[in-house]
């Protein structure tokens, strides 16, 4: 199995947030999952990326053959999984360049990989970002500063297809975009995907899910995925709501 | 060994012979505490003319009347200038490190770490090894097309035997002995420093550094430097090094004057790494500085850029007095205090010509249970018509036991001058560390970076090479201090 949850229960500030929530991923499929505001996705993506804000009370996640809460954030990032923040933050004098040059040598570090000099850095990243419809001249400013809430979301998709992670959980990227942002958002997923990587996306809206096809869909009420399915449950959502499944 | 350095030694070794009643001289035991025989032992050793004696005396009966200032926010026990050596002869072999297994492994990690080359390495650790004189050929080359252009850049007390002139006339001009207690310590007792001497219209063509100075392996606790840029010229100038210095000194105060006639411009660069003391808080260098400049022309300009990362306690406010009309001052300055470490670092600007105009960049970051203090002041006489002061401060605390202070005193007598301040105090944010390390980087290495994003400001104005280093510097100032 690649990523296997189980019987997991999270609280925050006293606050059940999880409770015994199942999930199964296996190499080469995308899974979505929706759900109403308050049903706990962004924390499911937080657990996952080891945000150390919460308490595990009891479950266990399993990552490609790890035991995933025996690894620190830096750790599962080089393991191989990304997290394309909703509200990716703000860092002032940090070069975007630089930042991701140093990412993508930590993780060829961890895999035993000789690291990657700047000037073969700097071909790859102009060639991803022009593949992104990325204007080559974001590249010269600091991570996310000043930066549109669409090009927050694709400079997030930029990153994600330099680090090209086994696992991208996708924390609700589709929102606050505007369609042609979206396709550019969408458009970068499908051509990452492969038979050999995984994708958790993470969405409010059926909207994304037109362009991208979902291996199964979950959808997630107070901290439980109540039902599991295809893209038919995508639709049923769009047109009912929420409010059948709570 | 190459030839070359063979060539070198052989040549040291000859000169060693020429010279050695120098070495007979440094065999006397240099006398502990400070009165005026001290004073007269140190002018003599370096063979002064009386006039020279004579101010260092003057400046002697001056410092036993006053006491130190006390404006800073500092905590240290009282100093007991009788307990202190005043003269340091240059140290014999036998007692340097013979090599560098004989020196201090945390050293020489730190010197690894800013990539430092190991012949370079024994220098900074003061081993005792022919490298020193392949640098001494180096300085060589370098004084003889700096010396084509007219450029005087020796040692100060060479300038005082060749240049009496300009010693008489700018020594003691910007930081008058008697202003406070440490210049006129340094007055009295100074042993080395820097001289240079920039003509008319020249354009200095490299960056100079005491690096490249011969005899800058034994810069004293007391250094006394002086340039000045004579109408139209220019010079960038480099103080000290990101290395750490092996040093046994434990107060320093030295004082460094600057003059720039009209339209001429300094540019004065300072990394400075001195021992901070041990986690514990013990040992460590207090570091007090007088550092000033004039800008004595019309459209003058000096610039002070500042990295201090060491030192137990620092207290230096590099200032510039706009005295030319249209003169510019600039202070931009990065701060960082760990573990115990204090400091109380900032500038002073006094607009004294018209359309006078200073800009200050501080940025402090506190770490461990360290106390860091920005003091500045900025003034406008009464002829200081449309003069134009910016101030930015910002304070960056890393973990909840350490503190930052902004003091800034501004003084206007004059009502068309005007003044901007900004400040900020900021944590590191939590959201930025966690998005880092989510991209695969260390606590440490996302701390070093958020950190040199806050100093980008300030490390941009540093000369390129040294740019690179003082990054790296930041980085394992950090260190520790995390995770």
């Amino acid at each position: 199995m690649f990523l296997e949850i189980k019987d997991l229960s999270v609280k925050i500030e006293n606050k059940n947030i999880l409770k015994n929530l199942n999930l199964n991923i296996n190499k080469g499929e995308v899974h979505a999952i929706m759900g109403p505001n308050g049903s706990g996705k962004s924390t499911l993506a937080n657990v996952l990326a080891g945000k150390e804000d919460y308490e595990i009370l009891n479950g266990k996640i399993n990552f490609k053959d790890n035991d995933l809460f025996d690894l620190n954030i830096e750790e599962r990032a080089q393991e191989g999984m990304f997290l394309a923040f909703q509200y990716p933050v703000e860092i002032p004098g940090v070069n975007i360049t630089p930042f991701l040059h140093s990412a993508i040598n930590s993780k060829r570090k961890r895999m035993n990989e000789d690291e990657i000099d700047n000037l073969s850095f700097a071909k790859l990243l102009k060639s991803k970002a022009s593949d992104l419809g990325i204007n080559i001249d974001m590249l010269k400013r600091s991570v996310n500063t000043g930066f549109s809430g669409g090009e927050k979301k694709r400079y997030e998709i930029l990153q994600m297809s330099i680090l090209n992670p086994d696992l991208a959980i996708l924390d609700e990227t589709d929102s606050g975009l505007d369609i042609d942002a979206l396709k550019i958002v969408t458009d970068g997923v499908n051509k990452l995907k492969t038979k050999n990587n995984s994708f958790l996306i993470i969405t409010h809206y059926q909207k994304l899910l037109d362009y991208i096809k979902p291996d199964c869909v979950h959808v997630m009420v107070n901290g439980s995925i109540v039902k599991s399915g295809g893209s038919e449950i995508a639709a049923e959502i769009e047109k009912d709501g929420f409010q059948k499944f709570q | 060994m190459n030839s070359e350095t063979l060539n070198t030694l052989d040549s040291y070794s000859k000169n060693k012979y020429k010279y050695g009643f120098v070495t007979e001289i440094d065999d006397e035991k240099p006398k502990k505490g400070l009165n005026e025989d001290t004073i007269k032992f140190i002018s003599l050793k370096k063979n002064e003319p009386e006039w020279m004696l004579d101010w260092r005396l003057k400046a002697y009966s001056k410092w036993k009347k006053m006491k130190e200032p006390k404006w800073a926010n500092l905590n240290f026990p009282e100093i007991d200038y009788q307990d202190i050596y005043y003269y340091s002869a240059p140290k014999g072999f036998e007692k340097k490190p013979k090599d560098l297994s004989e020196v201090d492994p945390k050293l020489i990690e730190t010197y690894n770490k800013l990539g430092i080359p190991l012949e370079e390495q024994k220098v900074l650790a003061g081993v005792a090894v022919d490298v020193v004189f392949d640098s001494v050929s180096v300085a060589t080359t370098y004084k003889g097309e700096l010396e084509k252009l007219g450029i005087i850049f020796c040692s100060i007390g060479e300038a005082i035997q060749k240049h009496p002139d300009l010693i008489k006339k700018y020594l003691g001009s910007v930081i008058p002995p008697g202003d406070h207690s440490f210049s006129a310590l340094n007055s009295a007792v100074f042993t080395d420093g820097s001289f240079v001497y920039i003509p008319e219209g020249v354009k200095c063509p490299m960056e100079l550094s005491t690096y490249f100075r011969i005899n800058a392996e034994n810069t004293g606790q007391f250094e006394r430097t002086l340039i000045i840029a004579d109408k139209g010229s220019y010079v960038s100038y480099l103080e000290g090094c990101t290395a750490p210095k092996r040093d046994d000194n434990q107060l320093h105060a030295a004082n460094v004057e600057l003059i720039a006639l009209e339209d001429a411009e300094i540019k004065y660069s300072t990394v400075q790494n001195w021992y901070p003391g041990d986690e514990d808080g013990k040992g460590g260098i207090y570091n007090f500085v007088t550092k000033r400049g004039l800008c004595a022309g019309k459209n003058s300009k000096i610039s002070w850029t500042q990295v201090e990362t060491g030192s137990a306690i620092t207290w230096k406010y590099p200032s510039c007095i706009l005295k030319g009309d249209n003169s510019i001052g600039e202070f931009y300055s990065v701060a960082i205090t760990n573990n115990f470490q204090q400091a109380d670092t900032g500038t002073k600007m006094t607009h004294i010509g018209k359309n006078t105009k200073s800009k200050i960049i501080s940025k402090g970051i506190s770490l461990g249970k360290s106390q860091n203090t920005y003091r500045g002041e900025v003034s406008f006489l009464r002829k200081a018509d449309k003069a134009r002061n910016y101030t930015q401060c910002d304070s960056l605390l890393v973990g909840n036991k350490c503190g930052a202070h902004t003091v800034p005193y501004i003084d206007s007598k004059n009502n068309t001058a005007v003044i901007e301040h900004e400040a900020s105090t900021s944590k590191i944010n939590e959201d930025q560390l966690y998005y880092c390390r989510q991209r695969g980087l260390s606590h440490e290495e996302a701390v070093s970076l958020i950190v040199n994003g806050f100093c980008k400001q300030v490390l941009q104005e540093l000369p390129m090479e040294f740019a690179v280093e003082a990054q790296k510097l930041v980085s394992i100032s950090l260190e520790g201090s995390v995770g």
